[in-house]
């Protein structure tokens, strides 16, 4: 199929469509609305079914019924909308059911802005809704990316039945960029869990998190547990970049790689060897990349990039688990670190070693 | 002629059915404790029974079967 | 001889695990004898709310969801979009629907959604331990209105009946009580029309019950019936409230 030029909530939309999502719930935010835009328009052609319903909240559960009765459904919002939706990811979770979320990140706290930004990192990766539970969650770079990764996302959702995040941000959701769409077959699984009637003596099913035995509920949650383990095992995606030679490595993910894909050229020219580890799941996150490269030698230091006050650095410390200095440099509230900006963090880590 | 049977495991000692028998003859066995601790409701004078199935009616538990 | 009077197919061996006297039991019983009367068990959905009915997945023998706390519209809407040909259910207390669950419930009916609600209106909070309800009434004395409700302070009883009925996507209401059985049957009569207008495709079918909390009203099941009757029915007037041809 040709590459095509789109905005790149458009182009979520339309491969959502293309892996067989023919139903969507979800409610205005500020800068997805193209998202339920495209879904309202394109839905109906092909007979699926976009609802605008009165609230985030009912938006998820209105996912949390469709997904119950074997459909693939996804839902999209931004920060505050998406903390309006934890109860429902977290009864999702509980219920072991598939969906795909998609949170293009504006800044916050609270009402906060409508530009882009990296600030819900927490709140996707390490709960939001409560409860033990995880989810996979893909951040993608690029809108070709964002369009690969919704397929996988749904795949991975189905596989484990649990929900899978897409953590976007403002600017990949508004930007325009070439796209290509995989000529794929779509395959929908098979659901015998689902609810759809009981005919022929067939046992009845229930969608249902409540385990009020506490022995009970700890053997649910051991067994999402095992899924996650199995995630964990499998469900890692990691890009390196530029990291044989590095001096300091740089982690950063979505917008920001991009951003900092820039600073490396421009490091290069001045003779500074800097690499990035771009985590593409930020759950489960590539501990083992950073592990690895903590402990090659001409990696001095590492330096997490974010679109917030420091969230994922907490994570590339742990990786990194003491072995090396690890560096935080940030810009919250919607505005964008300049690759100037980096590249003069850069110089002053390297004078401080 | 009609009869009904009780359930006697499952009756909660509500007492909802002794109040809608037409030949009042729904009552609660004070000689009897059932396993959850309750009274059960019985009937004794089962020959004046009608097969109404009021009480099964305002049974909230399912207790009473009516033929 | 046969049976004029026996448990219904639609609901399972399961004890229910309410208190004495509990008219849930009674309810319960009613949908699941509509269900078979009408020869849908098996392609019924019922969603179950988050109140003293949270178990009802356990009761009811259909296929069954348990929805987030006043969601179970919302969780119907997305079932019920799937899967058109089926009959979905949801069974609500008065917290459930009418607090915090009052926007989902109104939007499913301004929707139309082709469901069935079935309301189960008894003015107080019974899972939690007797907290007040939007439908307790003045002066109704709850663990959070302890010198009874006050107009002034937490504002007047919700009327959902009437309120709902007001929007163009209903198909129709009505308010029964269970307090006798007169009652019951017209509240059994009502729970299957509710389920037939969903067949018909219509449009949103609601029927609020009346019903008791004899143990957070603090009062035996008897006189919990007479406390409906007395005090409830005059501030809920039953009948129907809206009824499309």
């Amino acid at each position: 199929m040709a590459k095509v030029l789109m905005k790149g909530n458009e182009a979520i939309a339309e491969a959502a469509i293309q892996a067989g999502c023919r139903y969507f719930f979800g409610y205005p935010i500020t800068p997805q609305n193209e998202i339920p835009a495209y879904m309202a328009k394109m839905l109906p052609k092909v007979g699926g079914c976009f609802l605008q319903a009165e609230s985030e909240v009912s938006a998820i559960n209105m996912v949390y019924g469709a997904a119950g009765a074997g459909a693939r459904v996804m839902t999209s919002s931004s920060s505050p909308g998406i903390s309006l939706k934890q109860e429902g990811i977290s009864y999702m979770v509980g219920a072991e059911l598939p969906c795909l979320i998609v949170n293009i990140v504006r800044g916050g706290p609270g009402l906060g802005g409508i530009q882009p930004a990296q600030s819900d990192y927490f709140q996707a990766v390490k709960g939001g809704g409560h409860g033990d539970y995880h989810m996979v969650v893909l951040a993608p770079s690029s809108i070709q990316e964002t369009v690969d990764l919704v397929t996988d996302g749904f795949d991975i959702a189905d596989k484990y039945r649990n929900p899978v995040m897409i953590l976007g941000d403002g600017m990949l959701g508004q930007m325009m960029e070439p796209v290509e769409f995989r000529e794929k077959e779509t395959i929908l699984p098979e659901k015998p869990w689902a609810t759809t009637g009981n005919k022929d003596g067939k046992p009845r099913n229930i969608i249902n998190s409540l385990f009020i035995d506490p022995q009970s509920l700890e053997d649910h949650v051991l067994k999402l547990y095992k899924k996650y383990a199995e995630m964990e095992k499998n469900e890692v995606r990691v890009e390196c970049y530029n990291c044989e030679d590095a001096e300091i490595i740089i982690a950063a993910y979505g917008t920001t790689a991009r951003i900092v894909k820039n600073v490396i050229q421009m490091a290069a020219q001045q003779d500074i060897k800097v690499g990035l580890i771009r985590p593409i799941t930020l759950w489960p996150f590539p501990t083992d990349t950073f592990k690895k490269w903590a402990n090659v030698d001409h990696v001095k230091s590492f330096l997490s990039v974010e679109m917030s006050m420091g969230q994922m650095v907490e994570d590339v410390r742990l990786s990194v688990d003491g072995v090396k200095p690890v560096h935080f440099y940030g810009r919250t509230g919607g505005m964008v670190p300049t690759p100037k900006a980096i590249l003069e963090e850069i110089k002053k880590i390297r004078e401080g070693i | 002629m009609a009869k009904v049977t009780f359930n006697e495991e499952l009756c909660k000692g509500c007492e909802l059915c002794t109040t809608v028998c037409p030949k009042n003859i729904v009552i609660m066995n004070k000689q009897s404790i059932n396993s959850k601790g309750y009274h059960p409701a019985t009937v004794e004078e089962m020959d004046k029974c009608i097969g109404c199935a009021f009480c099964a009616r305002i049974c909230p538990d399912v207790v009473i079967e009516v033929e | 001889m046969a049976k004029v009077f026996e448990k219904p197919k639609a609901l399972t061996d399961k004890p229910f695990h309410y208190c004495p006297g509990c008219t849930h039991g009674i309810v319960h019983r009613l949908v699941a004898e509509a269900i078979d009367e009408l020869g849908i068990r098996e392609k019924t959905i019922g969603v179950a709310p988050v109140g003293c009915a949270v178990f009802a997945y356990d009761y009811f023998n259909c296929d069954m969801h348990e929805a987030a706390h006043g969601r179970a519209p919302a969780v119907a809407t997305g079932i019920k979009r799937v899967l058109p040909d089926n009959v979905v259910f949801t069974y609500q207390g008065d917290g459930d629907l009418a607090s915090i669950g009052a926007a989902e419930i109104v939007h499913a009916a301004n929707r139309g959604e082709k469901i069935t609600t079935i309301f189960i209106n008894n003015a107080i909070y019974g899972m939690t331990g007797g907290q007040m309800a939007p439908t307790s009434l003045l002066g109704q004395v709850t663990t959070t209105s302890p010198y009874g409700r006050s107009a002034e302070k937490e504002g007047h009883p919700i009327r959902m009946s009437e309120m709902l009925a007001t929007l163009e996507g209903v198909a129709y209401i009505e308010r029964v009580s269970v307090h006798d059985i007169k009652n019951i049957t017209k509240a059994k009569k009502a729970i299957k029309k509710a389920f037939e207008v969903q067949l018909a495709g219509k449009g949103f079918a609601l029927v609020e019950v009346l019903s008791t909390c004899p143990t957070n009203w603090g009062m035996t099941p008897i006189e919990a019936l007479k406390w409906l009757e007395e005090n409830m029915i005059p501030y809920y007037p039953l009948g129907v409230k809206k009824e499309v041809e």
